[in-house]
């Protein structure tokens, strides 16, 4: 039977690894738009809607930290609890698709995907998300860094499932913010989660590069400079150098040079917003 | 819960679609919700390619799947082997050569969609690609060899009106560029098509707003008579002009007929954007010549329509085109040039608004550079040019419509400005939306003007014309006539027609098919004045029947009778008696062709009275813009249109509503990008349509001042709105960044650098 | 086509059989083409118009993006199971008398986004109704009529004559 739907996740570890060419499928809504316009034929599917690991979520706030099974809806991570701890996750699922693609998306399908516009990716990177993978054999834990390692690729072997993320909380402001050329349900043109924690900015773009970049050297130019001192010029110049750290391409749905202009000032504007000036 | 109503659904009132209840439950048959016993699925390989010789085609490979019933190219065309509205230079499949992405070279016919896909998949097509035309430019400047045996011009027009020489102290230019936007309506192309038993004929129910100009094309290529081929139409999930030439017709009853099985076809939304013509992108120069007190006194303008592969509807675009130069406006001296081209582009044709949405973007950008050049506020530059009854176009034409321009302008001026911006607002208010990428500080606001005109009908001599059949039997009515329903209302139309003429009520509509005469195209704004003429014509004969009837009863002349309410009474005598009771054991039909006035063609100059009637409308837009990341937010959409005469206030609304917002996704978000002949984004993830959440508020005043030309003294509601919106909107956004913006859609870095 | 699947999904309270199917059938395929439920529409593929909306699980969600062999033992709703006697559930009345259908291609599914709401939120703001919606795409009305079919609801739940 080419559709197997595991209640554990022994189970699907195990199926995982008796058909490793199997799809990997929770809400659909990556891989089902792929069939419907002929780019997949899938031949065998392990759907994990099922599995109860992957639907828990939990805020921990003795640990300072949140898990999220790959199998939570964006739409849990909108409001209540989820969003107090993430503000900006929570931001960034309100912008992905539809109410009806936020019922059903996770990020599970974010991370298997691993586009670069993948809405909740920017925050994964920002806020120093690990990932958790596990092989009918094996778990392990890796960073979004190490986890993400091209457009559409990612370093999840054949025998792993993702089962979640642990997201630390952060005792600063965060925030995201996305361009897209429409009001609701639009691709990410370009896109900026920007986190304060300790005192220390990072922040992370999505959709100006072959992966999510993390402006490691803007974080450091601003973490040096002092969150403190930061005014509207700052800011601009904040936006600048993290311009200059993205990678953006011409394509249908922008130019670079637009792209590149968007994650600066939005950077700007995050950076004001996290300081309230 | 039950649906009462206390009023009659007469003329005037908000009478509620007879199809809205099965709509809303989800019964209604789309032409897509079809299904037949031992149905087959079609589907159609498209070119790859915009340009390309075809060296060979192999289809063994495709005939040996299982469940494959059917396979057919160009050598399986029993007929004409090319279609098409006005020139017939489409292929029904490409043989020699495919002059678009995504034109049809071959389909099949199976068991499965997914079967379908795997046979085209291994259908061997040997291509030897060629270098693409896709400047148009470059098809006007003869650089390049004809791409067509029909070459590569499909029309220029000039138009040289009054004294070419004349000019005045204020000059102002510009050169304007329209993108290509698509219909996108919602229920894609489908048919189905069910054969004779021997083979001979067919019944094809297809989505379309012209059953009886399909059903001539079809039978061309069919190599079929025409009464064999019997056209109904399924239920339609809205047209925009995109239905108006044929996409899958030929193909699903060709599939049909050859396998003696019926097959159903129906495109998915990529297939759609390839399947059908969009509206034409332009390039308009404009040079207009104004007197310091405003008044225009010449303009210059040259237009260039890229038609794309094949003609569709490419000369009549232009005529509206290049014959609207003048927008609203008094012009006495006029030098136009126009070209229709054609390239390796998608083919272009009808969208809403056919060619005057693109003339009046580039005068309403002209119009508003003369008021900048004068100092004359953007209101009061239009209003000191607007035309009236009684003037002469530059056609030479007289504007015979009733034109009342200026109570659209300034009914649409007094109307209440939005609330400025909250100091703490909703942030799905602002511009970007749930994207958050703004705060309140970095929000302008703006507001601009647009004001058009826009022909009803069809023009340049065509024999106009709609059929419909009344029925009066025991005091209910049936109606019969052709008009395709495509959502816009005019089943609700006809039976409101009905009750008005005849003093019924119960009315009700039979199969729109082709078992009746040609309704025409449910498009041009035409089927309230055109079918609408024909029912109410229809209705009027047989009323005269019955006051016949009811006269030699009661022994009164019947032309002393009238109807009042559901009564018939004698105007001169006391004479009162109920229509159902008048009607009882009587049963009387009549059919009736409604066909507008004459026009002619436009000779050498462009002159001559090629349009029947027009409408005028004016828009005021009120934006927000993040002028930074060139984000745009429409606020409120304040318009006040010329209606002649209101028959179904809500019908009028829901067009104008709808019709703003298909104007607003042309200012600020709908383009098919093509590069190089390819197109970029054929989906609704890229090919972006307005949401719930990009829908302004609008405020509305419908102006009515019945046009005596009109049967019902109505003019035609659905163009109007989506025009002037559009260049409004942009000027609105002009007005708050300061910047020259002379295309559309506005891009983000078109506003931000 | 290689293996065929047969599985029984749960539809407007009944167990449906669906037989011979292929593994890449959406759940709008199956409803639409095999189950006999056209009332939700496609109009995109790539829930990106709303059309197909259904509740799985009491969740809104695109059919389209549903693989229908995935779906056994699920709860699915479609717009035929919204009132099976026949007469209309109060959105559907009011998007009928409020002019909120045209082509009526969009509306079963924003019947079901509306419901959806409503039975979620009595009293939304006007933001809150549009973000609502955002997932489902009208060609025909600019959406000005469905907002005053909401709104009519809302009242009339509320017991305000509208």
């Amino acid at each position: 039977m080419p559709v197997f739907i595991p209640s554990s996740l022994n189970e699907a570890t195990q199926l995982l690894s008796s058909n490793p060419s199997a799809h990997l499928v929770t809400g659909g809504t990556d891989l089902m738009v792929e069939v419907n316009f002929n780019h997949r034929h899938p031949e065998t599917v392990i759907a994990l809607r099922n599995v109860p690991e992957f639907q828990l979520w939990n805020v921990d706030h003795t640990a300072g930290l949140v898990h999220i099974g790959s199998s939570v809806p964006y739409a849990t991570m909108e409001h209540g609890d989820l969003a107090t701890a993430l503000p900006a996750l929570a931001e960034a699922a309100r912008t992905v698709g539809s109410p009806q693609i936020r019922a059903a998306g996770s990020l599970g399908g974010n991370l298997g995907t691993c586009s670069p516009a993948g809405d909740s990716l920017p925050v994964l990177s920002a806020l120093d998300a690990v990932v958790h993978l596990q092989s009918s054999t094996s778990t392990r834990s890796i960073t979004f860094a190490e986890f993400m390692v091209g457009p559409k690729r990612n370093s999840r072997l054949p025998n792993e499932i993702i089962t979640g993320v642990s997201i630390p909380i952060t005792n600063g402001w965060q925030g995201y913010a996305k361009v897209g050329v429409r009001n609701a349900m639009v691709i990410s043109v370009a896109s900026v989660c920007l986190a304060i924690h300790d005192g220390k900015v990072r922040v992370a773009l999505g959709s100006v590069g072959p992966t999510i970049i993390r402006c490691t050297e803007s974080e450091n130019w601003i973490n040096s400079v002092g969150l403190e001192n930061v005014d509207h010029s700052l800011a601009r110049e904040f936006g600048e150098h993290v311009r200059a750290e993205s990678r953006p391409i011409d394509d249908h749905r922008s130019t670079a040079e637009y792209r590149r202009h968007a994650v600066g000032v939005l950077s700007a504007r995050l950076l004001l917003r996290g300081v309230q000036k | 819960m039950t649906i009462t109503k206390t009023q009659r659904d007469i003329l005037g009132s908000s009478a509620l679609r007879p199809d809205g209840i099965s709509k809303v439950q989800g019964d209604f048959a789309f032409s897509s919700d079809l299904h037949a016993e031992n149905m087959l699925w079609g589907a159609t390989l498209r070119s790859p390619h915009p340009y390309a010789r075809i060296v060979s085609i192999d289809v063994s490979a495709a005939w040996k799947i299982s469940g494959v019933e059917c396979v057919i190219t160009a050598d399986d065309v029993p007929g004409q082997l090319t279609y098409g509205l006005i020139s017939e230079d489409q292929p029904v499949f490409a043989k020699d050569f495919v002059r678009y992405m995504g034109e049809p070279v071959a389909a099949v016919a199976a068991d499965h969609p997914e079967t379908c896909r795997r046979a085209l998949a291994a259908i061997k097509v040997e291509y030897e690609v060629l270098t693409p035309l896709t400047n148009p430019e470059h098809a006007i400047d003869g650089t390049r060899e004809p791409i067509h045996p029909d070459g590569n011009i499909i029309r220029r027009q000039q138009i040289i009106h009054g004294d070419v020489h004349a000019t005045a102290p204020i000059v102002v230019e510009g050169t304007y560029d329209i993108g290509m936007q698509d219909q996108a309506f919602l229920g894609t192309e489908s048919a189905l098509a069910i054969p004779d038993h021997d083979g001979a004929g067919i019944e094809v129910f297809v989505a379309t707003q012209w059953l009886h100009e399909d059903r001539k094309q079809m039978a061309k290529c069919l190599g079929l008579p025409e009464e064999k081929v019997r056209l109904v139409l399924g239920g339609v999930g809205g047209a925009f002009g995109a239905r108006e030439d044929i996409s899958l017709q030929v193909h699903t009853a060709l599939l049909s007929l050859r396998t003696i099985r019926p097959v159903k076809m129906q495109y998915g939304r990529e297939e759609s954007f390839f399947g059908h013509v969009h509206r034409h992108p332009a390039q308009i120069w404009m040079r207009h010549h104004a007197n310091t007190d405003g008044r225009i006194v010449k303009i210059e303008a040259r237009f260039v329509f890229d038609g794309g592969a094949y003609s569709s509807t490419s000369s009549a675009v232009l005529i509206n085109g290049v014959t609207h130069t003048q927008g609203p406006y008094q012009c006495p001296n006029a030098v136009v040039d126009g070209y229709a081209v054609r390239t390796n582009n998608p083919p272009c044709g009808a969208m809403r608004g056919f060619g005057v949405v693109q003339a009046c973007f580039a005068h309403e950008g002209q119009m508003d550079k003369l008021a900048a050049a004068t100092g004359i506020d953007e209101v009061e530059i239009r209003l000191r040019n607007i035309i009236h009854t009684g003037d002469t176009m530059i056609t030479g034409q007289v504007l015979e419509s009733v034109a009342p321009l200026e109570r659209c302008i300034q009914e649409t001026a007094a109307m209440p400005l939005p609330p400025e911006m909250e100091e703490k607002p909703h942030e799905l208010d602002l511009p970007g939306g749930s994207g958050r990428t703004a705060d309140r500080r970095n929000i302008v606001r703006g507001i601009g003007w647009g004001v058009s005109m826009k022909n009803l009908m069809y023009s340049e001599g065509f024999d106009d014309y709609s059929t419909a059949r009344c029925t009066l039997t025991n005091g209910s009515v049936e109606l019969k006539f052709a008009t395709s329903e495509v959502g816009q209302g005019f089943i609700t139309l006809a039976p409101q027609i009905a009750r008005s003429v005849l003093g019924v009520d119960n009315v009700t509509y039979d199969t729109i098919d082709t078992q009746i005469g040609s309704a025409g195209s449910t498009s041009a704004s035409r089927q309230t004045w055109m079918s609408g003429g024909a029912v109410d014509g229809a209705c009027r004969m047989v009323r005269e029947r019955l006051f016949e009837h009811v006269g030699s009863l009661q022994d009164v002349d019947p032309l002393r009778l009238a109807i009042d309410d559901t009564d018939i009474i004698d105007t001169m005598g006391t004479l009162r008696i109920s229509v159902q009771e008048a009607s009882a054991n009587f049963s009387v039909s009549e059919t009736y062709e409604y066909h507008h006035r004459t026009t002619e063609d436009l000779d050498e100059n462009g002159q001559g009275n090629c349009h029947v009637a027009f409408a005028f409308v004016a828009h005021r837009a009120v934006v927000d813009v993040d002028v930074e990341l060139g984000l745009v937010k429409v606020v409120q959409i304040a318009t006040a249109q010329d209606v002649g005469r209101v028959l179904n206030p809500m019908s009028v609304t829901g067009q104008i509503e709808g019709g703003i917002a298909q104007g607003l996704g042309l200012a600020v978000m709908e383009e098919i990008i093509v590069t190089n002949g390819v197109v970029r984004n054929p989906s609704f993830t890229d090919y972006l349509l307005p949401t719930a959440l990009d829908a302004p508020q609008v405020l509305i005043s419908m102006i009515e001042e019945p046009d005596p030309q009109a049967p019902m003294g109505a003019k035609g509601v659905g163009e109007a709105p989506c025009i002037s919106v559009t260049p409004a909107i942009v000027a609105a956004i002009r007005n708050a960044t300061g910047k020259t913006i002379d295309r559309c859609p506005v891009r983000p870095q078109d506003i931000c650098f | 086509m290689s293996e065929l699947e047969h599985y029984t999904l749960t539809i407007n309270g009944e167990p449906r059989e669906v037989s011979d199917a292929w593994i890449g059938e959406s759940l709008l395929y199956v409803l639409r083409e095999r189950l006999g439920l056209p009332g939700s529409k496609g109009a995109c593929e790539q829930g990106e118009c709303g059309s197909c909306t259904v509740y799985v699980d009491n969740a809104a969600v695109c059919s389209c993006l549903v693989m229908a062999a995935t779906a056994v033992g699920t709860q699915i709703a479609t717009v035929e199971g919204l009132n099976e006697d026949g007469s209309l559930t109060d959105v559907q009345e009011a998007f009928v008398t409020e002019g909120a259908v045209q082509c009526g291609f969009c509306t079963p599914g924003l019947v079901m986004a509306v419901h959806h709401l409503l039975d979620h939120n009595d009293s939304p703001s006007e933001q809150e109704i549009k973000e609502a919606l955002s997932g489902n795409i009208c060609r025909c009305t600019g959406y000005g009529r469905i907002f005053a079919a909401v709104d009519t609801v809302i009242s009339v739940r509320k017991g305000i004559s509208s």
